[in-house]
């Protein structure tokens, strides 16, 4: 199990130095990215399997008994993350073999994409605070090498906002790290949240926990702290923007989960109503930013941000409901965000352009491109059968439960404008008559044309089979809810018998219950 | 030997009272000056407010965990615990990876400054608003013009 643990960190760290080994060998590197990822969705999937069952699994690196040394810690959350982010590897890996390959290696790209991939998966299994520190950085600085991959006038620039805004975040990180240890003494996250309730400074905390919102706020591009995000996005290309609008700010909104369902659960009445506030901040803002756009890679990126609000609602509600569509929302907008992305690439090489006044009659033209859109865009707004009904479903119905009238009546908004963006695209792109005078793209060899399609086909079909078989998807974000709210079974899991040893004897016949 | 797990507050009172409050005066200072490098509009300024800022997230971890003690954190022969009195070892070894990862950061900060000002001509953001042009019919021309050129 120990290797099963740590095999989605030591994956990608292989296969970024093998292809680093293999610099100026386009050929042997995507073999060898193609088959880390591969390798990586496995042992993800793996993993997951044995998450489902129940337990919480941790490792310990080096041997060093819990609080002290660096804790691996899978839970089913993580590894919900962890398999979602195989998946997405898979299919950027696939994609990334497409059209401007040959030009991306020699920039580089095997070896940052797996680096970026170690630091998320990293981020998705550490048990530790300064840890997740430390894979934040891992995959910041693979991501600054990823946006300016090819050195253009508009990356730089996007590229320059993106790490001046992310150098500020982190190091307010850093800066919540070195209180949260004054205040604790510890940086384990099981151990935070066995002794966060009962520090006596509880207003220091909850400063800290505002500083740690900040920080993760901005990786998440929760409002007010998103201008980076449709800055930079649009800029780089393509197989890289829709890595980073699958996994990049789903690592912000992770953490968040994390921390707050964890160490900060306690202090609900300081941070549910400001969590409330934030996320309908965030979902308005993004959707009407879209509203105001004309390029279909800016479109998309607001809409990130409007989406980030709905994940929010479990942390502001922190109700099992509640928490179970945040993880059923962050695995559908994963999966139709990247896909989403990964059209417009297809678009821009099919008719030459991302804006929408240059494009048109697509629908008579590309009629499969066409319906490969609609799956994930109608997903996107929540349109059923597909997985955005019935993540909206469980986010809306938890807030009405919760009696949150405003935040569910501002997700059913935020969804109709979601609508009123996918169908302006839909219009504009795809059923308006072509504008004449566009020459068609160059043409494709079929190894191109299969690579760029196949990973759409696959991410809609994933699409439509959360839609139309939602069961094991919704039990399993049920089970990760549940699990979330279950602090004390992630404390006994990480802490193992120490605690027990630690802690006054009534406690000892509860704990040795929790399996 | 079974461990056991520290208290929840495990440090110990600082004993010279003198230097912790001249550290916290000099993290605000280092603090209000980043402050105002980052409000310049001038890409350098803004790294070096990133450093400066950094170096006082720094000193934070150092003092969080309680200055004073001089005793090195050592294992006497024959004992399996530090001696004690010892000085607290962990802040120093995370200030030690804050302070690598700070330096890389702004390393790669400082060469993507470099290769804008030189294809850009400018290190001031206002002079390179290319990823996100005003929304204004004449820009959009413009962009619509270059991408068919």
């Amino acid at each position: 199990m120990q290797t099963l643990v740590i095999a989605p960190i030591l994956i990608p760290l292989a296969t970024a130095t093998l292809t680093a080994l293999f610099w100026g060998r386009p050929g042997i590197q995507r073999g060898i990215g193609l088959f880390g990822a591969l390798a990586l969705l496995a042992a993800t999937g793996a993993l997951l399997a044995q998450a489902l069952g129940g337990n919480v699994m941790a490792v310990q690196m080096g041997g060093w008994a819990a609080p002290f040394g660096i804790a691996i810690v899978i839970d089913l959350l993580s590894a919900i993350m962890l398999a979602i982010a195989g998946l997405m590897a898979v299919a950027v890996a696939v994609y990334a073999m497409g059209p401007g390959a040959d030009e991306r290696d020699k920039s580089g790209f095997q070896p940052l994409f797996h680096s970026l991939m170690l630091g998320v998966c990293g981020s998705f299994s550490t048990g530790d605070l300064f840890n997740l520190y430390v894979w934040f950085e891992v995959m910041l600085i693979a991501s600054f090498g990823l946006l300016v991959l090819d050195r253009t006038k508009e990356q730089l620039d996007g590229g320059l906002r993106y790490v001046m805004l992310n150098l500020v975040g982190t190091t307010f990180f850093l800066l919540a790290v070195g209180l949260l240890y004054g205040l604790t003494g510890t940086l384990n996250l099981a151990d935070l949240a066995r002794v966060a309730p009962t520090v006596e400074n509880q207003g220091a905390l909850a400063a800290v926990g505002a500083l740690l919102l900040v920080a993760f706020g901005a990786k998440a591009a929760v409002f007010p702290l998103f201008n980076w995000l449709p800055a930079a996005y649009h800029t780089a290309s393509m197989p890289v923007a829709a890595i980073f609008a699958a996994l990049l700010t789903k690592v912000g909104v992770y953490a968040i989960i994390r921390l707050f369902t964890l160490v900060f659960a306690h202090d609900t009445a300081f941070f549910g109503p400001m969590f409330q506030v934030v996320a309908i901040a965030t979902m308005v803002t993004g959707v009407l930013g879209a509203a105001a756009q004309s390029d279909i890679r800016r479109i998309l990126s607001f809409h990130i941000i409007s989406q980030i609000g709905y994940m929010l609602v479990g942390v502001a509600l922190l109700t099992p409901l509640a928490l179970a569509g945040s993880v059923l929302y962050l695995i559908h907008h994963i999966v139709v965000k990247a896909n989403l992305f990964l059209i417009a690439g297809a678009i821009r090489r099919e008719s030459g352009s991302f804006a929408l006044a240059r494009l048109g009659g697509l629908w008579i033209a590309k009629p499969l491109l066409a319906v490969l859109f609609l799956i994930p865009a109608l997903s996107l707004a929540g349109l059923p059968p597909f997985s955005g009904f019935w993540s909206k479903l469980a986010v809306i119905q938890s807030g009405l439960q919760a009696e949150a009238y405003l935040l569910a009546g501002a997700a059913l908004l935020v969804g109709m404008l979601t609508l009123y963006s996918m169908t302006k695209i839909w219009n504009e792109a795809f059923w308006k008559a072509a504008p004449g005078g566009d020459t068609p793209g160059p043409r494709w060899s079929r190894g191109q044309k299969f690579a760029c399609y196949a990973p759409i086909v696959a991410l809609a079909g994933v699409t439509v089979t959360i839609g139309l078989w939602t069961e094991p998807f919704a039990a399993a974000a049920m089970q990760a809810g549940e699990m979330l709210l279950d602090t004390d079974g992630y404390i006994a899991a990480v802490l193992g018998e120490q605690r027990l040893a630690q802690l006054p004897t009534p406690n000892l016949i509860q704990l040795e219950t929790i399996p | 030997m079974p461990r056991i797990l520290p208290p929840a507050r495990p440090i110990r009172k600082p004993r010279s009272p003198t230097l912790e409050p001249f550290l916290a005066l000099t993290i605000g200072l280092l603090v209000a000056a980043s402050v105002y490098l980052f409000l310049a509009r001038d890409l350098p300024r803004n790294l070096i407010g990133f450093v400066l800022l950094s170096t006082a997230a720094n000193l934070g971890i150092l003092v969080s965990g309680r200055i004073g003690s001089m005793a090195p954190p050592l294992v006497a022969r024959g004992a399996d615990a530090v001696v004690a009195d010892a000085a607290n070892p962990l802040p120093q070894a995370l200030v030690l990876t804050a302070i690598v990862i700070g330096f890389g950061l702004a390393a790669f900060a400082l060469t993507l400054i470099v290769k804008s000002h030189r294809q850009l001509g400018s290190v001031r953001p206002e002079d390179m608003a290319l990823a996100e042009p005003q929304n204004t019919e004449q820009n959009r021309r413009a962009i619509e013009q270059k991408e068919a050129a």
